[in-house]
């Protein structure tokens, strides 16, 4: 991994971390929801106490979202890892180039959601809506230009199963850069949100960024076979 | 197509929703008795700038007949900004029509001309009964994650158990029935939620051959219509707890959840109770994350009057049932409307408190003996009550339409109950009056009884919230 490939992981994070449908919403509904619960059983207390508490329940809410966005991007640095230490980078990047065109392709076409979830989740279950949420929307593949850009980690697919466990552990790395910097965009924006500009910003600011992420992910898809195929 | 910008009917929170600019056309279920005529979605004008104000402006007829409208609804609304299932770029612009005799649902598309509202799908009722098991299919709700349709029947030739149907966001398919786990429940009617509870609650009627040629009087008084509310897990789509109002109680109907998604009570008007004839309000609350209760709140009684007055189904009691049939309660959940639709008369109450009503205001219009005239035509009396009531999104105005179903329209009022539907102003600080501009009725309706009001850009019962 050279340095522009982490900033690149980094900078997609903090995309991923802007959008309302990766977690930062659900952050602050969860904090309207405890400021409220906490006005009405508190009112006999002084009128301070129900906003920290509302704030540690948006807080609270980050990292289960974090850990359920990580592991859908690990799935794929961990696949592009394993499979680059044992083909040849050109045919991955090929491969899952075109995984990223059709899967882009699919999300600017489809518009399900699923149906399971609610408004009172446990931190479980909010890892698993995270993952899920993530997964769908393709954050871990929308990486892949980046994680087969650089040359393979350990020098190819001569060394087998180590050259495996060294791009894991790269797959690992590219994963925590990326979730700290969503986690760290969205928090922002969960606070910011929350405390200052307040939800009535939904009506106006909350483009369509899954129209522009599926468009995102068919354009990294055909820039990754471009590359893979020229160079 | 998808939007780039939410659409704005969308409103976070009730709060911000009080703040909608107020509703220029108003759309009406409109049903031929006679099912000779095809039923229609009527368009009225609502805008007090308009020299066309108060009057049909628009008419769509649907390509049956006999359907027999009754309620609708939008395809999407505030609901769809909840954060866990975010899809705040598809428009509020279709119709979710059920017909309630026919089991057929109809799609009408108002956004390309609103006052001529266009079919743009008909699901038909084998399509219901195939997927969701269900018939006679009533009111319709934007969920968060889809369309809930409450259905009153069973399919293929089953009566019952009645529930609910999901139906696909966009493309308006029979997704499939929604109750994984239905407990004891059997009866249908109302269904809505508190999104911030993840909980659901259903209402009983009865099933189709319990209501579809009348009220039947045995049944009545055998109490053997619904008085029970259930509570469902709306996650997991399990009934979770069955309460009883008792069963004199019955007919508990239309629902009303607090709007403020972290509030959990709710108003259910009881239509009459076989003791006394009068009708009650009942307020469903729980402490703190414990069992579902329920509270009368509010009695209203039976008004003594002469039998020669009183149809032949009333002649026995020699009494006025008020017959409460429809609620609503306004965005900010601080005033709950109620129709009287046997006396003809609308109340209003304060319910800031809502274990403690207040009653603020009152309008007579209609009724089975009072027949009061509108004071647009003060010689004409009106047969009907007010019925199906609707209040916009800011609370200042109150639309009324008069028919209640059609067969038990043609019991309560044996000589025709005809068809009007008016407009009251309301006073934020109480009371309610009369709009003298805003009057359709009669022809107007070309021959059709009148029916739920759904208000452009949304209304009281339309939207539901997912932030405080």
């Amino acid at each position: 991994m050279t340095g522009w490939q982490w900033l690149a992981l980094a900078g997609l994070g903090a995309f991923h971390g802007l959008n309302p449908g990766m977690g930062w919403l659900f952050a602050v509904a969860i904090g309207l929801q405890e400021r409220s619960l906490s006005d009405d059983s508190g009112s006999a207390t002084s009128g301070a106490a129900p906003r920290p508490r509302a704030v540690a329940a948006l807080l609270r809410a980050l990292p289960p979202i974090a850990a359920g966005h990580a592991a859908s991007v690990l799935v794929v640095a961990g696949l592009v890892g394993v499979f680059q230490s044992v083909l040849a980078t050109r045919l991955v990047a090929i491969g899952g180039g075109a995984v990223l065109v059709g899967f882009g392709l699919w999300r600017a076409l489809s518009q399900r959601h699923f149906r399971w979830a609610g408004m009172r989740l446990s931190a479980a279950q909010l890892v698993s809506w995270s993952f899920l949420m993530s997964s769908v929307h393709g954050a871990g593949l929308m990486l892949l230009p980046v994680l087969v850009a650089g040359p393979t980690p350990a020098g190819g697919h001569h060394h087998g199963a180590a050259a495996a466990g060294a791009s894991l552990w790269t797959g690992l790395g590219a994963t925590t850069v990326h979730t700290v910097a969503m986690v760290a965009v969205a928090g922002a924006v969960a606070l910011v949100v929350y405390e200052v500009v307040g939800l009535r910003i939904l009506r106006t600011a909350w483009v369509n960024l899954d129209r522009v992420w599926a468009y995102a992910l068919v354009g990294a898809g055909v820039a990754t076979i471009a590359t893979a195929v020229t160079s | 197509m998808a939007l780039w910008k939410p659409d704005p009917s969308f409103y976070p929170s009730p709060r911000q929703a009080v703040e909608a600019p107020p509703e220029k056309l108003a759309y009406l279920a409109a049903f031929d008795r006679s099912a000779e005529k095809p039923d229609a979605i009527a368009v009225l004008d609502t805008d007090p700038d308009s020299d066309r104000y108060g009057q049909v402006v628009g008419w769509t007829d649907l390509p049956y007949t006999g359907d027999e409208l009754h309620h609708f609804g939008w395809n999407a609304c505030s609901s769809a900004l909840c954060p866990y299932a975010p899809h705040p770029h598809v428009e509020r612009r279709y119709l979710v029509v059920p017909g309630l005799r026919s089991s057929r649902i109809y799609v009408l598309d108002t956004k390309a001309d609103p006052r001529q509202p266009e079919i743009v799908k008909v699901l038909e009722a084998e399509e219901l009964a195939k997927h969701a098991g269900y018939s006679r299919p009533h009111t319709v709700h934007c969920g968060p994650e889809g369309i809930y349709v409450s259905a009153l029947g069973g399919a293929n030739g089953d009566d019952g158990p009645g529930g609910i149907a999901l139906l696909d966001h966009t493309s308006f398919e029979v997704r499939g029935q929604w109750e994984i786990d239905r407990g004891p429940q059997y009866l249908a009617y109302d269904a809505w939620w508190h999104l911030g509870h993840d909980t659901l609650v259903t209402s009983e009627w009865g099933t189709p051959s319990m209501i579809e040629d009348g009220l039947v009087g045995e049944l009545l008084l055998g109490r053997k219509y619904g008085h029970a509310l259930h509570f469902w897990d709306l996650r997991k789509r399990r009934h979770l707890q069955r309460v009883d109002l008792g069963d004199q109680y019955q007919m508990p109907l239309e629902l009303r959840p607090a709007h403020d998604p972290t509030k959990d009570y709710g108003f259910v008007g009881v239509v009459v109770s076989v003791e006394d004839l009068s009708a009650s309000i009942w307020l469903w609350h729980r402490d703190k994350g414990k069992e579902w209760q329920v509270t009368k709140v509010i009695d209203i009684p039976a008004e003594p009057a002469d039998p020669a007055l009183l149809p032949p189904i009333l002649q026995p009691f020699g009494a006025v049932p008020p017959l409460v049939t429809d609620i609503d309660l306004t965005v900010d959940d601080k005033t709950l409307y109620v129709s009287a639709w046997g006396t003809g008369e609308l109340l209003q109450y304060d319910v800031s408190d809502p274990f403690k009503p207040v009653k603020t205001g009152s309008v007579r219009i209609g009724g089975i003996v009072g027949r009061t005239p509108h004071p647009a035509a003060p010689d004409q009396p009106l047969r009907g009550g007010p019925q199906m009531v609707e209040i916009s999104r800011d609370g200042r105005r109150v639309y009324v339409t008069n028919s209640l179903y059609g067969s038990w329209d043609d019991q309560f009022y044996p000589e025709g109950v005809g068809a009007w539907a008016v407009k009251l102003d309301a006073d934020p600080a109480g009371g309610i009056a009369l709009d003298e501009r805003f009057f359709p009725n009669g022809d107007d309706f070309r021959g059709r009884r009148v029916h739920q009001v759904r208000l452009q850009g949304g209304d009281a019962s339309s939207d539901s919230y997912c932030y405080p």
